[in-house]
């Protein structure tokens, strides 16, 4: 079962090189995001540094968002679907291999993105190891759910708007722990907290996530 | 099919080929329905090792939906598969490591090239030899002069021969394949015909969907069209 887990993502991750721009998107479209902010808001460095965690946690949450329409709908409609569910791994494993493959394509460039838009909206440099730690910690969690979401809306029209309403109620909780450990490094507090409550909400994810994806998967299959 | 043939074709030497126990495939009073709609009942089906089963009916007289109903990825509204006596549903994931299903879609990554999205298929089911195999597959149905072309450029007849290389990537008992003569040439159907006999002669079973009269020798037909209480064949 491992080999084929490591078939899947292995997969899908070569095909997100071959489709550079499209995996570019994610990330274009987070730097955007964050760069609009100094126009909307004015240039004032105590201003951009008060909302800088902010914004980057919001970006960087929609620009996950964007993707995950795809994730399985390529698998879904190409065929790749059945043929993945008649081979060894049951759907939970599809599942997480595939969301494994999504953080890898999407949420890694954008943490590697973040530190240089963090610049470019005055966040305190004290700030940056916390704002990466919480986007590690958090990210994964962001991939997981959506997962879920994306199972569920597979197959259905206007797929992406559902997913949206379905998903980003669900973000919540790691959208307040992710801002509260970076404001809390900004202003001299513990991060410690924060980054355990993330890391709380990843192991829950961990364990229900691809369960009720791949429930979702057969549900679609059917 | 003539033996000559047989011999002719590439990457189909016997000893490279697995054989299969002595097995029985059956499906007793099988109901279908889709959309609310009930699409057959009463069907039964026997299928032995060696044997090749052909389907034949009008569209949409639910061949498509047996052949997933077979391949365990949906569940019959009435009626039971069993593969030896042993109900499918019982160890899904047994069955389906015993399987290979050629549906419509063919399941190719356009952005992959041929070799890569056969070999992914080969390493994702598993199994002994996947490079070996893997060029055999492609020489099978005339595929290795474009195995390192990517996908997106195939035609249609291309795509569906490299799907057909899937059933020989990597060993399965129990072939469903769903209209597989669709959009191919005389060639490559003839390789079809050949690869189907060599995996009867190992003890392979065959349920195929076919439109036209060109049947594999000696096959079952079960017949869609039947009226009463419904398709069957007889025992083995």
């Amino acid at each position: 079962m491992l080999a084929a887990i490591g078939a899947i993502i292995g997969r899908d991750v070569r095909l997100a090189l071959r489709h550079g721009l499209d995996s570019l998107l994610a990330v274009v479209f987070f730097i955007l995001a964050c760069v609009l902010f100094p126009f909307g808001v004015g240039p004032a460095p105590e201003t951009l540094a008060r909302i800088a965690a902010g914004v980057l946690w919001v970006a960087a949450l929609l620009a996950a968002l964007l993707s995950l329409e795809r994730l399985f709908q390529a698998d879904y409609e190409d065929g790749s679907l059945d043929l993945l569910a008649l081979g060894r791994a049951p759907l939970a494993a599809i599942a997480a291999a595939k969301i494994a493959a999504h953080w890898l394509t999407t949420a890694v460039p954008l943490i590697a993105a973040a530190p240089v838009l963090a610049l470019i909206l005055h966040l305190p440099p004290a700030a940056f190891g916390a704002l990466v730690l919480a986007l590690v910690l958090g990210t994964p969690s962001l991939s997981l759910i959506g997962g879920v979401g994306a199972a569920l809306v597979l197959g259905s029209r206007r797929g992406g708007v559902l997913l949206a309403l379905l998903v980003l109620p669900l973000y919540i909780p790691v959208l307040i722990f992710g801002v509260a450990a970076v404001g809390a490094s900004q202003i001299g507090l513990a991060v410690q907290p924060h980054l355990f409550m993330l890391a709380a909400l990843l192991l829950v994810a961990l364990v229900l996530a691809p369960w009720a994806a791949g429930a979702a998967l057969r549900q679609a299959l059917e | 099919m003539t033996v000559s043939s047989l011999a002719a074709l590439p990457g189909l030497q016997p000893e490279a080929r697995a054989v299969f126990a002595d097995a029985v495939f059956t499906g007793a009073g099988l109901a279908c329905e889709r959309g609310g709609r009930r699409v057959f009942h009463g069907l039964s089906f026997h299928v032995c090792a060696g044997e090749a089963l052909v389907l034949v009916g009008r569209n949409g007289s639910g061949k498509s939906s047996l052949l997933r109903l077979m391949a365990g990825l949906s569940r019959p509204a009435q009626g039971a598969l069993t593969w030896n006596d042993g109900d499918i549903a019982d160890d899904r994931e047994a069955h389906h490591g015993r399987l290979h299903l050629i549906g419509h879609q063919d399941a190719i990554k356009p952005a992959l090239t041929v070799r890569e999205n056969l070999g992914f298929w080969a390493r994702y089911r598993g199994g002994p030899g996947a490079p070996a195999r893997i060029a055999d597959a492609l020489r099978a149905f005339a595929l290795e002069r474009l195995a390192d072309l990517p996908a997106r450029y195939l035609s249609q007849g291309q795509r569906r021969r490299l799907s057909l290389c899937r059933l020989l990537a990597s060993p399965a008992q129990l072939w469903l394949l769903d209209e597989p003569r669709s959009g191919l040439d005389r060639a490559a159907s003839e390789s079809l015909d050949a690869v189907l006999a060599r995996h009867r002669a190992a003890g392979g079973m065959a349920v195929v969907v076919l439109h036209g009269d060109d049947h594999p020798p000696a096959a079952r037909v079960l017949d869609f069209d039947v009226s009463g209480t419904g398709a069957r064949t007889d025992p083995c």
